[in-house]
């Protein structure tokens, strides 16, 4: 597993979201209701760029002009076919035992951890990689907090 | 017993099929609208004389000697239609095909006529005479109740006073209307309907004030309007679908009549494939179009309508259950179609529940 700071986390609003390429993989990183999620930027029904889709509520009625609306759950809607994936999950909201959107592990972590880790990065199994964020940029700085993707 | 013209010179409905027969679709005429007048209200009697000379016109739903509307073999010597009389639809089909039970579909235009209150009358009258003259006089037959069609209000009102007779197994609801069957203003006739138990029977006919019977413009014969009434079917089914009738009432079912059944598969995957993606708009669906279909719509097989046998049986193999189709003759209509080739492509199970089980399940028989 490695690591890649792929951003300041200041620098993604809340509600916002940023596509990286991470290893030749299109990521996108999402911050919503302040937490951070990373999605394969490819749909697994056709490979829509997921991550020019919308990010829509929770939706669901039994009856026709009744319906659950929660705002606090989000899903990723496809820009092609318009199929839901939950954030959290990567579940499809059609085929959810089939179907369901890659997802990585994501972290912020502060500049002095960071710094920390790529001095210890030779004893570690944990690989930290100056990603795409880093790699225009000169230094980790101690001040700042970091995104951070992991994929094999 | 007896031969019948469907069978194609066989000696007996035996030959092709020994088990139990429930026609789903036979129709009763009425003859003129003088017959309605002992079991109308006397208001309404004396307004017919001194009014409404002839009743709703339903020739050009039905023109009378298109071959089509009557099969050649069962045209009556004086003209009238064998189907206004109960001794021709049981010589014709009740006997001959020892059917257990026949559903009556009486189609008489009630939704034209713009009187709001003799629509109702109409209503109240033919469903009087349908019990009768048909139900009370053979215990083989169930009908569709018939309804003003253009006044929810009234609708309601004629399935409270007479939905719970046992004869009444359904509604008829003519194809063409006013504004399409899933909306809202529609919805109370369904929970009326669903208190009954009665089955929403979609079923040729009908009229609207400003659409025609072709989802856009207004075809030139009457063979345009025949065979491509089914686009219509189509609007009322996908209405029904998105408007979600299904969730609202959830043991409500549709039997579609007289329309054929193989454009089905194609026209199910067309709706869940754009479900997938526009269902936040109506997330009221939220089951696969085609399993929905399967539990809750049925179709008479006459017409079938089906090319070759190999062709047919892929379309069975669209369908994928063996529930959703109920034999019918459609009497006293044409229909030039084999039953035995439907059988031929139907499993054991299948053929059984298509020529009684599926109807028995559906109307509780």
């Amino acid at each position: 597993m490695a690591s890649y700071v792929v951003s300041k986390a200041q620098d993604i609003d809340e509600g916002g979201h940023l596509v990286v390429d991470i290893n030749g993989r299109s990521v996108g990183v999402f911050h919503v209701g302040g937490e951070w999620y990373a999605l394969l930027n490819r749909c697994p029904h056709r490979g829509g760029p997921m991550c020019e889709g919308l990010l829509v509520s929770y939706l669901e009625s039994d009856k026709p002009g009744e319906v659950r609306y929660d705002p606090s759950r989000k899903l990723l809607e496809c820009p092609w076919h318009g199929w839901e994936f939950d954030i959290k999950t990567g579940q499809s909201y059609f085929d959810p035992a089939r179907t369901r959107l890659r997802r990585y592990p994501v972290a912020v972590q502060s500049g002095e951890v960071i710094a920390d880790e790529l001095e210890d990065e030779q004893q570690s199994d944990t690989h930290l990689v100056k990603g795409p964020y880093m790699a225009e940029t000169y230094e980790v700085s101690i001040e700042d907090d970091y995104v951070v993707v992991s994929m094999r | 017993m007896s031969t019948s013209a469907l069978l194609g010179g066989r000696e007996s409905r035996r030959e092709i099929w020994t088990g139990p027969v429930i026609d789903a679709d036979v129709h009763a005429v009425v003859p003129a609208l003088d017959v309605l007048f002992e079991y109308m209200e006397p208001q309404w009697v004396d307004f017919a004389r001194e009014r409404w000379l002839p009743g709703p016109d339903i020739n050009t739903v039905y023109p009378p000697n298109a071959p089509t509307t009557v099969r050649a073999e069962w045209r009556t010597e004086s003209g009238a239609n064998p189907a206004s009389e109960l001794a021709c639809l049981q010589q014709h089909i009740l006997d001959p095909w020892d059917v257990e039970h026949a559903i009556v579909n009486c189609y008489y235009g009630i939704e034209w006529v713009r009187h709001p209150d003799f629509a109702g009358a109409l209503a109240r009258a033919l469903n009087n005479w349908l019990i009768g003259e048909w139900l009370d006089k053979d215990p083989r037959l169930r009908a569709s109740l018939v309804l003003p069609a253009r006044n929810p209000a009234e609708m309601i009102k004629e399935i409270e006073r007479i939905g719970s007779h046992p004869g009444f197994v359904q509604v008829l609801m003519p194809v063409r209307s006013d504004s399409l069957y899933g909306q809202r203003l529609w919805h109370p006739v369904y929970e009326a309907m669903a208190r009954h138990e009665l089955v929403f029977g979609l079923h040729w006919g009908g009229v609207s004030e400003t659409a025609p019977p072709t989802p856009t413009g207004w075809p030139s014969w009457f063979v345009e309007e025949y065979a491509g009434e089914q686009q219509v079917f189509m609007a009322q089914l996908m209405s029904l679908v998105a408007e979600g009738v299904f969730s609202a009432y959830p043991t409500l079912k549709v039997a579609v009549g007289e329309i054929g059944f193989a454009w089905v598969p194609s026209f199910w995957w067309r709706m869940e494939t754009k479900r997938k993606g526009l269902r936040r708009d109506i997330p009221w669906v939220n089951q696969p179009v085609q399993e929905l279909f399967r539990e809750r719509i049925r179709f008479t097989v006459a017409p079938i309508d089906a090319g070759p046998p190999e062709e047919l049986a892929k379309i069975i193999e669209w369908i994928g259950s063996e529930d959703i189709l109920m034999f019918a003759t459609d009497y006293p209509h044409t229909h030039d179609d084999d039953l035995s080739v439907l059988l031929d492509v139907l499993g054991d199970s299948a053929q059984a529940k298509l020529m009684a089980g599926n109807a028995r399940a559906l109307y509780g028989l």
